[in-house]
């Protein structure tokens, strides 16, 4: 056989979000062999920012843009354009909470060497180093890179290697706490040895769909759900498979287990980038696989994915009401949250797409500044997370703790926030799409989450603070805007969503 | 649509004074109580003029705005008032201002005298930015005539409520607080889940929509009915309380500063009984006939229930509480009679409910404010050292066991004599829950302000010219309509007509009667 490849067409227009991405993180590595170390840092910074922000103007500029290219595995469509804005977005976000050095009295959150062996006492001395690190930056970028190319795959080969990038990164940069070396390493390699497992099955899924329809392209399998002759077997292994490697990555029951230990030992801004964007992204990948490449086999999956919905709210909702610890509560939570936004993707049709799409934009603002919360409350071993910590917060420094109690109202779903239209959006699409006993299930589970938050609130406002408390780290504006930014978005889309709904609404159209 | 704007500008003077009481500095407390005060009455102020605005025999919703909000969900911006939001609007606005002035040091923690250590540190602006916010939310889930407005309002007020308990509340107020927030949220989530299916409901029949008007005019499938309204009633029913929902009321009632409880019992729980009648009966009609019996009972146990266990209660908050409860089964029974009569008697009920259970809740509040204690038994012959204070309670009192001459004798004459044409066991049940009314005012007036006086109290001041001045309005409000009710009924019966006639129900027939009777 004459062996006549042809190289596939590359649009570089729609691919360009992410090859700035891309290849701004690739500077970023030369920047760290390059410039003086007295300046990396304001370098590394200014050029992450720089490029997520000309990224966005990209995406804006292809807003209209709905292609496949580069030999059909990757689809600039609405949702992808719609998730990446927000990456983009929330990336900065996550760079300016990486960058702040002013809450640490010797540093940044992330350690100099984080290789050495845990618990030395070369490693136990890090956290008094002064000594920076600034491949976080470049590791960041690389990883969002990968999180913007998840949702655009349209070719399960290429979905993988996205979620080879977005994630190495992110285990590497779990292991860098300044604080509390050994949980943070603990995270690392917990995150690595689970999240390698359910790379194999999404890769065991992949070949499995490979035997099925003969190809791992999106639009290809799709095609051949249709036909009536090829084995189903294979297909359904292949999307149980491939969902474990997916389900992994949003953090739902039964993959949950990974989230607390890892949020608890994460650098905090780390956990926030972790827990908005990927998130978003894997999300992203799951409506790709589940409306695109099997969509036409909703019968078959769906019921697999209400019990993972069903599991996860409750589950979620359940194990956070017993949590101490302010991170692990909130890793929790996103557990819970995973399973609102799966309702939103049960629901299978547009209004459930755009609603999906809505919740991932307003969670991911809401979590960034929550997290970013998190990283003020201080005493002298970090930051103080066990949450009888926070006891008396309110009296002590009302407006951080207003702040944090008004970003807890929108997890919970309280009106007048984003929290609430999002979940509106969601449960009242999966209600037009026959879902209704799940909304059921979704309001008690909100009500049980609506306790712990609750608990806090009570915690900050109503109980006396204790003589000994944290203290609250004046934020510089890094900290200060990412704050902002998230709890202006928190509140606006919660009185004012007409605009966003509407972006979500026209994203909402995958191209096959 | 024309006309002027009255419920916005209604809604939106209390957040602007919230906002400016918010602005002041913390070292000037005075200066934020003025400034609430002042917002309060300007909203009365223009509630009165509103009400003078208000054409008993024009449309059914007055001051009607409609303005898109969320078009992707189908919501709009839309209020207007019938005749029973008026009233209650114009409740809302009545016993706002009497609560600030009632609770004008309740947040001052160096207030009481004699005391070594100042209370904890609270932020007094805060407490009367809070009331503001709350007025906002009251008259907003009143005025609402797109049931997600509602809901929004509905759920966003149990924040600022939620905060006044928790932060000004008695030394249970964390526990009070969190039990409130979780009966009202759990109730409210059901009622998100019905919202929801109410307007998948309605995409079967035409666009989907939240708006009353067009939900009113659909009929749904009687299981969609029965579920739905299932939704809604538990949502109100936890609200109201109703027995068995009831058992958050008299933690947080008692917990609750007395500002807060005023309010609380006077307005927020007024929303369930306004939801049954606004909401449960017109858009479920067939549901609501059909469960119509069993809600009958639920009230009449509740009655019964709510006044034996105020009979047994030691803490005098909570026994004003658990009247309330009786009450509401009262305001319950009335709405789902389905008379004309029993309807008027809910609807005047809600409003007298307001004003008599408001006093009696200011002035207990002032009673403990004087004894530094909630229980009955602390007290002994107050009458004759604050011989004002012991008249206005007795006179609350009276008001709240219904004696003729006091308004709240009309309503429930009307609630009784509505259900008795339907009912005529519940009405013969709920009369004795009257007599017990009778036992537990009287027993609890006995108790503290009759009697031997105590030495400690020798020194208690009566009534100061403040607190005379916050209830006064009220017990004028209760001997006013208790003589005259005609204006109110005059408001209320188109309103609770057009209800009526959404239900598809008609008054019983006298002639029916005698036929049931001959039978």
């Amino acid at each position: 056989m004459p062996t006549d490849i042809q190289a596939p067409e590359i649009l570089y227009g729609p691919l360009s979000p992410m090859l700035i991405v891309f290849g701004v993180a690739t500077l970023g590595v030369l920047v760290e062999a390059l410039v003086p170390a007295a300046r990396r840092r304001i370098v590394q910074v200014t050029l992450a920012v720089a490029g997520l922000l000309a990224a966005l103007v990209a995406i804006v500029l292809e807003r209209s843009t709905a292609t496949l290219t580069a030999g059909d595995a990757v689809a600039v469509d609405g949702p992808t354009l719609f998730l990446q804005g927000v990456l983009a977005v929330l990336g900065i976000l996550a760079v300016l909470l990486l960058a702040e050095r002013g809450l640490d009295g010797s540093g940044g959150a992330v350690v100099s060497t984080a290789s050495l062996t845990p618990g030395s006492r070369e490693d136990m001395q890090l956290s008094e180093s002064e000594g920076i690190q600034t491949e976080v930056f470049p590791l960041a970028l690389f990883s969002l890179g990968g999180m913007m190319l998840f949702p655009a795959s349209n070719n399960l080969l290429l979905m993988f290697v996205a979620l080879e990038v977005l994630s190495l990164p992110l285990y590497l940069m779990a292991g860098l706490a300044r604080r509390r070396r050994l949980l943070s390493q603990e995270a690392a390699v917990k995150y690595f040895l689970l999240g390698a497992f359910a790379s194999a099955f999404f890769l065991y899924g992949v070949a499995l769909l490979y035997g099925y329809a003969g190809s791992v392209d999106a639009g290809r399998i799709f095609d051949a759900t249709g036909d009536a002759g090829n084995n189903d077997v294979l297909l359904y292994l292949g999307i149980a498979m491939l969902a474990v490697g997916l389900l992994f990555k949003i953090g739902a029951v039964p993959f949950q287990a990974w989230t607390p230990d890892v949020y608890q030992g994460s650098p905090t801004p780390v956990t926030a980038l972790m827990a908005a964007c990927t998130k978003i992204a894997a999300f992203g990948a799951i409506l790709r696989v589940f409306y695109v490449a099997v969509g036409r086999d909703q019968w078959d999956w769906r019921p697999m994915m209400w019990a993972v919905a069903i599991l996860t709210m409750v589950v979620g909702a359940i194990l956070a009401v017993t949590q101490t610890d302010v991170k692990r509560m909130l890793a929790y939570s996103s557990v819970a949250h995973t399973g609102f936004i799966l309702v939103g993707v049960i629901a299978v049709n547009r209004s459930g797409l755009s609603g999906t799409l809505f919740y991932l934009a307003t969670y991911g603002f809401t979590t960034m500044a929550a997290f970013a919360i998190v990283t003020l409350v201080r005493d002298s071993s970090g930051e103080a997370t066990h949450l009888a910590q926070w006891t008396g917060l309110g009296r002590r420094s009302p407006l951080v703790a207003g702040v944090f109690a008004f970003l807890l109202f929108a997890f919970a779903g309280i009106p007048l926030t984003s929290g609430f239209m999002a979940k509106f959006a969601v449960f009242k699409a999966a209600t037009a799409g026959g879902a209704a006993p799940l909304v059921v299930v979704g309001v008690v589970a909100s009500a049980v989450t609506a306790f712990f938050y609750a608990r806090v609130v009570v915690l900050m406002f109503f109980n006396e603070p204790a003589p000994d408390g944290p203290t609250v780290a004046i934020p510089s504006p890094l900290t200060a805007t990412t704050i902002a930014l998230g709890l202006a978005v928190t509140l606006v889309l919660g009185v004012f969503p007409q605009p966003v709904l509407d972006l979500a609404d026209r994203a909402a159209l995958f191209i096959r | 649509m024309s006309g002027t704007p009255w419920l916005t500008i209604l809604g939106v003077v209390p957040l602007v004074g919230a906002a400016a009481v918010a602005a002041t500095p913390q070292r000037n407390p005075k200066l934020a109580k003025q400034i609430a005060m002042a917002t309060s009455l300007v909203v009365l102020v223009l509630t009165i003029a509103m009400c003078a605005d208000f054409k008993p025999k024009g449309p059914r919703f007055q001051f009607v705005q409609k303005h898109d909000w969320i078009s992707s969900f189908g919501v709009q911006y839309a209020v207007g008032a019938d005749g029973i939001a008026l009233v209650l609007i114009a409740l809302v606005a009545v016993l706002v201002p009497v609560v600030l002035l009632a609770s004008w040091y309740d947040a001052d923690p160096e207030y009481v005298e004699g005391e070594p250590t100042p209370g904890p540190a609270k932020s007094v602006k805060t407490f009367f930015a809070l009331l503001l916010v709350l007025e906002t939310m009251m008259i907003g889930v009143f005025a609402a005539t797109d049931v997600f407005l509602f809901y929004v309002f509905f759920e966003a007020m149990l924040i600022p409520m939620y905060f006044l308990i928790g932060s000004y509340g008695g030394p249970k107020r964390s526990y009070a607080a969190v039990k409130f927030l979780l009966y009202s949220l759990f109730g409210g989530l059901l009622m998100l889940a019905a919202v929801i299916g109410l307007y998948v409901a309605s995409t079967r029949q035409g666009p989907g929509t939240f708006s009353f008007d067009k939900l009113s005019q659909l009929e749904f499938s009687h299981s969609t009915q029965i579920l739905l309204f299932l939704g809604f009633f538990i949502a109100f029913a936890i609200k109201a309380p109703l027995f068995p929902f009831h058992t958050w009321l008299p933690d947080a009632g008692a917990e609750a500063p007395v500002g807060g409880a005023v309010l609380l019992v006077g307005i927020l729980d007024k929303v369930g009984t306004f939801g049954f009648l606004r909401y449960c009966l017109p858009l479920f009609p067939y549901a609501a006939r059909k469960l119509a019996p069993l809600v009958i009972v639920l009230c009449v146990i509740g009655i019964l229930y709510g006044a034996l266990l105020a009979m047994g209660q030691k803490d005098l908050k909570r026994l004003v509480s658990y009247t309330s409860v009786a009450h509401f089964g009262f305001i319950g029974l009335g709405c789902f009679a389905f008379t004309t009569q029993a309807q008027t008697g809910a609807v005047l009920y809600m409003v007298n409910h307001g004003l008599s259970t408001g006093a009696l809740f200011l002035v207990v509040g002032f009673l403990i404010v004087r004894g530094r204690s909630r229980l009955t038994a602390d007290y002994s012959g107050i009458g004759k050292t604050a011989p004002v204070l012991s008249g206005v309670f007795f006179l609350a009192g009276l008001s709240s066991l219904a004696l003729p001459g006091l308004s709240t004798f009309i309503s429930e004459f009307l609630v009784l004599v509505g259900t008795f044409q339907r009912y005529k066991i519940a009405a013969v049940l709920a009369t004795i829950g009257i007599v017990f009314a009778a036992l537990y005012i009287l027993l609890m007036f006995q108790r503290t302000m009759q009697g031997p006086l105590s030495a400690i109290h020798e020194t208690m001041r009566d009534l100061r010219f403040r607190e005379v001045v916050a209830v006064a309005p009220l017990l004028a409000l209760m001997i006013f309509l208790g003589v005259y009710p005609k204006p109110v009924i005059d408001v209320i019966t188109p309103a609770v007509n057009a209800t009526m006639h959404d239900v598809g129900v008609h008054d019983p027939a006298p002639t029916q009667l005698t036929q049931t009777a001959r039978r």
